[in-house]
């Protein structure tokens, strides 16, 4: 029967041209299909991981972009508060300082008053005696006229004088 | 006597025309009706018909068009005893005439094949059958099929050049799914990672060719409309590669298990080389099974859809009416058909494939897992 009777040119011919077909496909079509297809699947794979290592990195910086901006926060915090208490201070100084200038000047100014008058009084005493005299003198002078007058004071003087 | 051959294929095409035409148009059914009155006298042999289609041919037949045959002839090339002989086909006339001493037989032993003539045109029984090495429609389609794969697939490997590292287009995304399904599915699972890259040049071309040709087959005229992956020489030589390739590659435990077999009770190998003798059977059955498995596929496809419109005839030389209304059935099976083949030319391929994927990998496995 034709139809399980293998002809002899179709072998020939079969065999010719799929030897033809598998030599000349396997060297200029499925060699640099296969080199293209196994390059594109190995870029994809790079590309993934790449990307998962961008991803993991991103995930890093974010991270440590966090991180640094509690630093530089609490770094602020710390700086305010610092400034704030050397303000602090600084008035509290100056207050300090401004009262005790006060005071020291107060003082002083006491201290002068106390001076002047003392100078004053020392002054006033002074021309008191001066006056005193002057009027003693006068006094004197008027007294002395008179001799028993005169007697008397030195007794009088002579007796307050305390000869011990 | 009437070439018989080049008219049953016209049926085939008269058969078509005709279901075409009596759904549009009810005016032409009565040409169509002398037509087929025509057909009832010249008693439609299916069977006849069905193995002429399936079978080679020295001419590739068109059309039959009111008594005349229209067929593209083809080259005839003959080796007899040291001489060659190369001449067109049209010089036989269908098989009425001889040339050059040679005639195409039409009926008998050596139906559709040449043989040779004596002087006053009577067939020469003694002499041997010249070697025939003509292009005939099996070869022409084969030639067809080879250009159409180069061209694609050179085609596809510039394109591939060219758009380095991007994303397939065109064909490339429709073949390339079925290269990856190669490589991925058939040759890594059943080869190994290791090993599988010396088969893809056989396994790719083997596919792409069972494939391309499957379909083709299924094209009803010109280019297609051949049954090469049918034919049995063409699966013969397919599965002889699958067979010399798995012969120079099987190493050492391959060997090994055809002769000593592991696993099984030593009386089975001495005295009598029983198991030997399975393994060896078993190493030329798997070829064999390729070959026979491809060719009983893609004919019974070919058969079948043959037979539903040879049963239009059949019902029509019953009765016209008879006829006519079988045709809208036959169509029916005939396209459910056409759709079973087109699936049945994928799993042909995949099952080609597979198998001497499976074979290769068998032969050339470091440590036989499959063993047991």
């Amino acid at each position: 029967m034709e139809l399980v009777n293998p002809g002899i040119g179709l072998i020939f011919w079969m065999t010719l041209s799929f030897l033809f077909l598998v030599l000349i496909l396997g060297r200029y079509a499925w060699k640099p299909i296969m080199k293209m297809l196994h390059e594109r699947e190995s870029k994809i794979d790079e590309a993934l991981n790449q990307a998962e290592k961008a991803r993991e990195e991103m995930k890093h910086l974010k991270f440590s972009n966090e991180e640094l901006l509690k630093e530089a926060k609490e770094e602020r915090d710390a700086m305010l508060r610092d400034a704030r208490m050397v303000r602090e201070k600084l008035i509290e100084e100056a207050r300090l300082k401004a009262s005790e200038e006060a005071n020291r000047i107060v003082e002083s100014a006491k201290e002068s008053i106390h001076y002047e008058k003392m100078q004053a009084l020392t002054e006033l005493k002074n021309q008191i005696a001066v006056l005193s005299i002057e009027i003693a003198e006068k006094l004197i002078q008027e007294q002395l006229v008179k001799d028993d007058k005169q007697d008397q004071l030195i007794e009088k003087f002579l007796s307050n004088i305390n000869f011990n | 006597m009437k070439a018989s051959n080049t008219k049953s294929v016209s049926y085939f095409f008269i058969a078509l025309f005709f279901i075409f035409f009596s759904f549009i148009n009810n005016s032409f059914s009565e040409n169509s009706e002398a037509e087929s009155q025509q057909n009832k006298k010249e008693e439609f042999n299916a069977g006849k018909m069905i193995i002429e289609h399936i079978v080679d041919n020295h001419e590739w037949h068109i059309a039959e068009y009111d008594g005349k045959t229209y067929s593209i002839p083809l080259p005839i090339i003959l080796y007899d005893k040291g001489e060659i002989s190369c001449f067109m086909s049209s010089q036989f006339h269908h098989g009425e005439k001889a040339y050059n001493g040679y005639k195409l037989e039409m009926e008998g032993k050596h139906k559709g094949k040449i043989v040779k003539v004596d002087a006053n045109g009577v067939v020469d029984e003694a002499a041997d059958l010249p070697l025939d090495f003509s292009i005939t429609k099996n070869v022409l389609s084969l030639f067809i099929s080879v250009f159409l794969l180069c061209w694609i697939f050179l085609s596809m490997a510039r394109r591939y050049k060219k758009r380095e590292n991007m994303a397939p287009k065109g064909l490339q995304s429709m073949v390339e799914p079925l290269i990856l399904f190669i490589r991925d599915d058939i040759a890594k699972s059943s080869i190994g990672e290791k090993r599988y890259a010396r088969y893809m040049p056989f396994l790719l071309t083997v596919f792409f060719f069972i494939f391309l040709n499957n379909l083709m087959g299924l094209i009803p005229f010109f280019p297609g409309g051949a049954n090469l992956t049918g034919n049995i020489a063409v699966t013969m030589v397919m599965a002889l590669f699958t067979f010399v390739i798995t012969t120079f590659s099987g190493n050492k435990h391959y060997w090994k298990e055809i002769y000593n077999a592991p696993g099984v009770p030593w009386w089975l190998k001495i005295p009598i080389p029983l198991m030997p003798l399975v393994e060896v059977i078993g190493v030329i059955t798997k070829p064999f099974v390729l070959m026979v498995r491809l060719f009983a596929n893609i004919t019974a496809g070919h058969i079948i859809a043959l037979g539903f419109i040879s049963l239009i005839f059949i019902f029509g030389a019953i009765s016209t009416g008879a006829g006519y209304g079988f045709s809208i059935v036959s169509v029916f099976f005939y396209i459910f058909m056409g759709l079973l083949e087109l699936l049945v030319a994928f799993i042909q391929a995949y099952v080609f494939t597979l198998l001497s994927a499976l074979y290769f990998g068998m032969a050339s496995a470091e440590h036989h897992e499959t063993a047991h």
